[in-house]
């Protein structure tokens, strides 16, 4: 295999809320605690777990948008965990990030664009008419028209301002886009055009892409490899069709057999978790599952399980796999 | 729009002042003019005129004619020159009381909402006490020292009749109350997407509070503006009402509403005009507040084309 372009080791993050003195303290919230992770060029890597596990800290994380507590980060060779935001800023244009909610990351006060060529001014793109005709190539890669480029973010509709936003991530040509939850604000039927085009555009211009998403449906049709995470931490990693189809961590089963049958026929075991996920602000010791799985025993209780390989291209952290 | 046009008419009613008191009304609004008498319907009227009842005088009434159209104050001067005369000064502090008000809160809000950290904390308690004043308290005691000695403050000097020193006092003591919303407007924008998608695509942070936060922030600004300049306008009616805004001979609607308030019984319109005439400004410029928010929200566009 190829080297990775991106590597993450050992990555911890913590927010504190409340204050020290206020009522109940200093909280101190874990996101991410002791996350590896190696991305492939070419590659997806899908990141699914439920809402507050930490992928999209763990997707903001990797490209520098917060500061990680413990841990490296290794892009296309390069530490960039200590680097200044200025030593950073030529790396980048080979990172890129997309949003989960394109009207929220598009100012509305300027148009489409003055949005999209905003990164090719900032990089010294090239003179007026260079970007300019850069500007209508982009909007042609993603499917909008020219002319669209003078109209501002609100006057366009969910699935098309995801494609504006997609045309100013890629406008700088980058090797590695994190598309954070890209698709969840969008309608189903508009959900597979983006999800299509950024298929596409992954062929076209050698694209490699981290996919968080909380929908399985969608990890399965755009990620080859996909990663679970759980409370800040990832509890199992590889292809995707293994991991959906024959799951080794309990919480990846439970999840997998949360989604709904369409065949009313074919009738399976299901593995309902009981309870709420526990505070990140207060995650239980050993094995962060163990409160809610099926199959813990005493040693979940009190020791880790670390990420092991665990079959072909498959890591798992869990004491009984299944 | 009406809001705009009563504003145009008063702003340039305003303007006319010096002509108006040369041509139309033909007599000088800042001299007292106790012995002298006008003719109305070709008889000489004394303006001012022995009282009914008792001793003293009462100036001449409302006449709806060219001179002493609303009558005369208990100098004997034409209130309704005056009136446009202290039109100039009330608008004129208002507006500069605003400017230094929105110049300033924007700066504060500016800086503390995009820093963060330790000059956040700094200016947000120096606005806590600016603001755990009483307005009216604070400016009070501010002109009460200002008006009696003036300003030396190294090579500036401000006379203590200067109009600088309500402007500057009225600006001041509203501070807080924009630069407030304006840090927290800033604090939302700073950890907005599309602050945290430009650092990512590597705009530097001069750049994203140039090209991001600022935009949003001065159209904010813009929105204040004539809520601010109405409140203004109030705070100095009421300023120099209590004597410590603009200083006579020369006059503001707030002073004049003074001199009509020992005539309150005998020539009341002394103080309704001016007093009309603040409410007409308010209201105006409230409405033309609503009407500039509408205006600069990008998404409030598709109603005005319908």
């Amino acid at each position: 295999m190829t080297a990775p372009i991106l590597i993450a080791e050992n990555l911890s993050k913590t927010f504190h809320a409340g204050r020290r003195f206020g009522p109940g303290g200093r909280q101190n919230i874990q996101a991410l605690s002791n996350v590896s992770l190696k991305v492939y060029p070419g590659e997806t890597l899908g990141l699914v777990g439920e809402s507050g596990c930490g992928k999209s800290t763990l997707g903001r994380t990797l490209l520098k948008l917060y500061t990680p507590d413990a841990g490296k980060i290794i892009f296309q060779g390069q530490d960039i965990t200590r680097m200044s935001e200025r030593a950073l800023r030529p790396l980048r244009a080979n990172m890129q990030m997309v949003f989960q909610d394109p009207s929220a990351s598009l100012n509305p006060r300027r148009r489409v664009g003055d949005l999209i060529a905003e990164p090719l001014r900032v990089h010294n793109y090239g003179a007026r008419e260079k970007i300019q005709a850069r500007l209508e190539e982009l909007m042609h890669l993603v499917g909008l028209a020219p002319e669209h480029l003078s109209r501002f973010p609100h006057e366009f509709s969910g699935g098309q301002r995801q494609r504006i936003g997609l045309a100013r991530a890629i406008a700088l040509n980058p090797s590695l886009i994190i598309a954070d939850e890209p698709v969840s604000a969008l309608d189903v039927s508009i959900q597979a055009q983006i999800v299509n085009l950024m298929a596409d555009l992954q062929e076209q211009l050698d694209l490699t892409y981290i996919f968080i998403a909380h929908d399985l449906a969608v990890i399965r049709q755009a990620a080859e490899r996909v990663a679970v995470m759980y409370l800040g931490v990832i509890v199992e990693i590889g292809d995707t069709d293994t991991v959906m189809l024959t799951p080794a961590h309990h919480y990846t089963a439970a999840l997998i057999s949360a989604v709904p049958e369409p065949n009313p026929a074919a009738r399976r075991a299901r593995t309902i978790l009981q309870g709420e996920p526990p505070s990140p602000a207060n995650p239980p010791p050993g094995c962060r599952f163990h409160t809610r799985c099926p199959a813990a025993q005493g040693r979940c209780k009190t020791e880790r399980p670390e990420l092991r390989p665990y079959g072909e291209n498959r890591e798992v952290a869990c004491h009984f796999p299944l | 729009m009406l809001a705009f046009a009563i504003l145009i008419v008063i702003i340039a009613a305003c303007l006319a002042a010096p002509w108006y008191a040369q041509n139309i009304s033909q007599s000088d609004p800042f001299a007292s003019n106790l012995d002298g008498s006008i003719t109305l319907a070709g008889q000489p009227v004394d303006i001012m005129q022995s009282a009914d009842t008792g001793f003293g005088v009462t100036p001449i009434g409302p006449t709806w004619t060219q001179k002493y159209f609303l009558g005369a104050d208990d100098q004997g001067r034409d209130v309704a020159a005056r009136i446009l005369f202290g039109g100039r000064n009330s608008l004129l502090i208002a507006a500069g009381a605003t400017l230094i008000c929105l110049t300033l809160a924007g700066l504060i809000g500016i800086v503390a909402g995009f820093s963060g950290g330790f000059v956040d904390s700094i200016l947000a308690r120096i606005l806590d006490i600016l603001w755990a004043f009483p307005v009216y308290l604070l400016a009070i005691s501010l002109s009460a020292v200002l008006i009696s000695r003036g300003l030396k403050l190294g090579p500036v000097t401000i006379d203590s009749d200067s109009l600088l020193i309500p402007i500057a006092i009225i600006g001041i003591v509203y501070v807080p109350y924009v630069a407030r919303p304006i840090r927290g407007q800033v604090l939302s924008l700073a950890r907005s997407d599309f602050v945290l998608a430009a650092v990512c695509l590597g705009v530097p942070r001069a750049r994203i509070l140039w090209k991001d936060i600022l935009p949003n922030v001065i159209t904010t600004l813009i929105v204040f503006a004539p809520l601010m300049m109405a409140l203004n306008m109030l705070t100095e009616a009421a300023l120099s009402f209590l004597s410590i805004g603009v200083q006579p001979p020369a006059a503001s609607w707030g002073t004049i509403i003074l001199d009509g308030e020992g005539l309150l019984y005998t020539r009341p319109a002394v103080a309704i005009a001016p007093g009309l005439a603040i409410m007409l400004t308010v209201v105006a410029l409230n409405f033309l507040g609503d009407g500039v928010r509408e205006a600069f929200d990008p998404r409030a566009k598709i109603r005005v084309q319908k």
